[in-house]
């Protein structure tokens, strides 16, 4: 049966003689080269801007080369070497050798900073022996250390072998207020150097809260915009999208004089006489003004999709639902919001997505106890140029959202998700 | 066409004529922004730009070396002189990120004394010429403290019973650290050695504790002066410049306590790979010349960085009553109880620092 169609439809040729069947494959290949290369150049970009930057940085987390990039010599006696014995001559005359070099090639700073990343208070160390390099004699151990006796500190040597690593879990311990020692592996940060755990908890918590709050009065917003005639709806729209233009400086500092202890909002409170000219409420550079401040700047990002879910509910559901005996409460519970759900989940995740990096409003109205886990992985980005720590931080953050898009998939569906 | 339609062509048209500008420019010379800039366009970019006939693209960033290591790196250098901070030229230097500079290049002092002595001692570096002195001190309004109690110590900072309200400082350890150990009694001169130490670290924080709940931190160096103008906060340290800026051209009434300042140079570099090196050098010279560091000390209170230079500085370009001489952190009036910022010490320990700073805040 098989064969007799085949044979069948191989009968069938088109004008030049090829067999139909392969006609039409060409045929439609051409068409689907033809679509993907329009997508191509998007692709293109896509990965180029955006998924290759993100992985290599992803990489610099757990990978990261500039000691053992500048200290050939050291590097291969500190992998012999057992972290525990005395450091012998033969690591000494290695690390001479390697600092002339580093000395001369202007990459010593590098290898400094990178050990006093694991061990800090050591970069002058190196700096220092490294500019006297030049004249050290053998025995090298003996004039090393006649320089600087710090070099007989056994945990110099470890934090060399650890970073001497190219591949290390450090950074990621680092993330998470710990530190990957030589000689007992993962141990807890010193308890005043503990913040990367607090930060990450805390920037949760204001994400969730200023999620939950954008819902509280979002959701009134959006059903009005939805439901009012088209002409006061329109201007409440504009209402809604004129502060989504405006500059997010220039909001943020806004909310400043509003709130400051001096602002309108204070004055108001003492002019009424709810609080007096002393004890005027602090609003601002607090957790309190990071958290109005945020609600602030991102309701338009749950308003808007709330409102094209909301704008697809005929009107007559709930009417049905009335004229069948429900109340306005039973009527909104169980016909309307359950509609409204892809519209709160899609707004909920976005606000809660973009809470979760924001950057320069805690940054100017975070005061002590306002700032995120963001101003952080700014501060290695930009200061102290620990592009590994921050890598480390940044992917911890990642790994957090897209957990949080893989539950939001099982409990809610990605399907049911309504962008506008 | 739509007017958005209009206005996007309009701003698209306008960034493509900057960036070109960008590309035809013989150089392009980055510093901090605002009056700090100002003074430097008005004293080094327009004189030389009118001697050589070549162009200057003025750019603006917020220190740090992030950007020159990434142009350096990538090996797309367009920045061909930054004006930088002393730690962070010495660390750039280090990581060998900058050109290094020849000092027998740079202009000798009118009469004659070369420049390598002219210069203040410790403002010539490998790859780093400096330009000014500038410094971190305390501020307060006179309108809201009394005369006969205005502070006049570091101590005063931190004396809430005689100067109760809110205080602004700034969020980082360096400088804050600092001045917490010399309000507690520590010499400017032993500061670093005690701050080197574990219970030097926590004795500031113990100063600082004393105030942690009256403090207002600030980030940017633009907030100070703002939140001192708003009535937020009673004093707030602040960058001597812009404290002056706002006294002598917003007219505010605030006053700086120089006792304990941290004073510290801001530097040129040259990143490594520029691309107009010879034009880089020819304005490096120029602009360190004596005459040039005098002629920027008549548009923001920053001290010049060569001797030779304190004699000719005049008067504030907006008000010829203001002499800017008596304005200088080096002013001798002002540069009694002075702390020079130790930038070995902040390459060492600036990590850990933070770190402990942030938990500290966090608690």
């Amino acid at each position: 049966m098989v064969d007799s169609q085949t044979e069948l439809s191989g009968a069938i040729t088109a004008a030049d003689g090829t067999p139909l069947k392969k006609k039409l494959a060409q045929a439609l290949f051409r068409s689907r080269v033809r679509a993907v290369s329009l997508v191509v150049p998007l692709f293109a970009f896509v990965l180029i801007s955006f998924v290759i930057p993100i992985l290599v940085l992803m990489w610099q987390g757990v990978y990261n080369d500039r000691f053992s990039k500048y200290t050939p010599n050291l590097t291969e006696k500190l992998h012999v070497w057992d972290g525990f014995s005395e450091p012998g001559e033969a690591l000494y005359s290695a690390l001479v050798a390697d600092l002339k070099v580093a000395k001369k090639e202007r990459t010593i700073g590098r290898i400094a900073t990178r050990v006093n990343q694991e061990f800090p208070g050591t970069r002058s160390l190196f700096t220092s022996t490294a500019r006297k390099a030049k004249k050290l004699k053998a025995p090298f151990k003996e004039s090393v250390l006649k320089i600087n006796k710090k070099w007989a500190n056994i945990e110099v040597w470890r934090a060399m072998k650890l970073t001497s690593q190219d591949v290390t879990p450090a950074f990621y311990a680092a993330a998470l207020d710990g530190r990957y020692t030589v000689d007992k592996g993962f141990v807890r940060q010193n308890e005043n150097r503990q913040i990367y755990v607090t930060l990450f908890w805390r920037t949760v918590m204001i994400s969730v809260s200023v999620m939950g709050l954008c819902l509280l009065l979002g959701y009134p917003v959006a059903y009005l915009l939805a439901t009012l005639p088209l002409r006061s709806s329109n201007l409440l729209m504009i209402m809604v999208l004129l502060p989504f233009w405006t500059s997010l400086l220039v909001r943020t500092t806004a909310w400043i004089a509003i709130l400051q202890s001096q602002g309108v909002i204070n004055d108001l409170l003492v002019l009424v006489g709810v609080t007096t000219d002393d004890a005027r409420f602090s609003l601002i550079y607090n957790m309190t003004g990071t958290i109005i401040a945020m609600t602030h700047i991102l309701l338009p990002f749950m308003i808007l999709p709330l409102y094209s879910v909301m704008k697809t509910i005929p009107p007559s559901y709930m009417r049905a639902a009335r004229s069948l005996g429900a109340t306005p409460t039973m009527a909104f519970l169980k016909i309307y919001m359950p509609q409204t759900i892809p519209g709160v989940g899609a707004g909920g995740l976005l606000v809660f997505i973009l809470a979760i990096g924001y950057y320069i409003t805690p940054a100017l109205v975070g005061g002590q106890d306002g700032s995120l886990i963001s101003n952080m992985i700014a501060y290695h980005m930009q200061k102290s140029l620990n592009w590994s720590l921050a890598a480390a931080l940044g992917g911890i953050l990642l790994a957090g959202v897209l957990l949080l898009y893989w539950a939001y998939d099982r409990v809610i569906g990605i399907d049911n998700m309504k962008l506008g | 066409m739509s007017g958005l339609t209009k206005k996007i062509i309009a701003i698209a048209g306008a960034s493509a004529f900057v960036s070109s500008a960008a590309i035809a420019a013989d150089l392009t010379i980055v510093s901090w922004g605002g009056a700090y800039t100002k003074s430097q366009v008005e004293a080094y970019h327009k004189p030389w730009m009118a001697k050589t006939g070549k162009s200057i693209v003025s750019e603006d960033y917020g220190g740090g070396i992030a950007e020159i290591k990434a142009q350096v790196e990538s090996g797309n250098v367009t920045w061909d002189l930054v004006d930088v901070e002393l730690s962070d030229a010495i660390r750039a230097c280090d990581e060998g990120l900058l050109e290094p500079i020849d000092h027998s290049i740079l202009t000798p002092a009118p009469d004659g004394t070369p420049a390598v002595e002219d210069f203040l001692p410790g403002t010539l570096f490998d790859c780093a010429v400096a330009n000014i002195v500038w410094s971190s001190v305390y501020v307060y309004d006179t309108t809201k403290v009394r005369n006969w109690n205005a502070p006049t110590k570091m101590s005063d900072f931190f004396d809430t019973a005689a100067y109760p309200g809110k205080r602004g400082m700034r969020k980082s350890p360096k400088v804050t650290m600092e001045f917490a150990l010399i309000a507690d009694g520590v010499p400017v001169s032993e500061v670093y050695n005690v701050l080197g130490t574990e219970e030097g670290v926590a004795r500031a924080f113990a100063k600082l504790d004393t105030i942690k709940d009256d403090v207002v931190w600030w980030e940017a160096g633009a907030q100070p002066p703002q939140l001192l103008a708003d009535g937020e906060v009673i004093f707030t340290t602040a960058w001597n410049g812009r404290i002056f800026a706002a006294v002598a051209s917003e007219e505010q009434s605030f006053e700086m306590v120089w006792d304990g300042q941290v004073y510290d140079l801001d530097l040129w570099v040259m990143p490594k790979g520029s691309k107009n090196k010879e034009a880089a050098l020819d304005f490096l010279v120029f602009a360190s010349a004596t005459e040039q560091l005098a002629a920027q000390a008549s548009y923001i209170p920053y001290g010049p960085a060569r001797a030779s230079s304190v004699a000719k500085i005049g008067t504030y370009f907006e008000n010829d009553k203001i002499k800017m001489a008596s304005h200088m952190p080096t002013a001798a009036g002002n540069f009694k109880n002075a702390l020079q910022n130790d930038f070995e010490f902040w390459a060492d320990n600036a990590d850990q620092l933070n770190e402990r700073f942030n938990a500290w805040l966090a608690k």
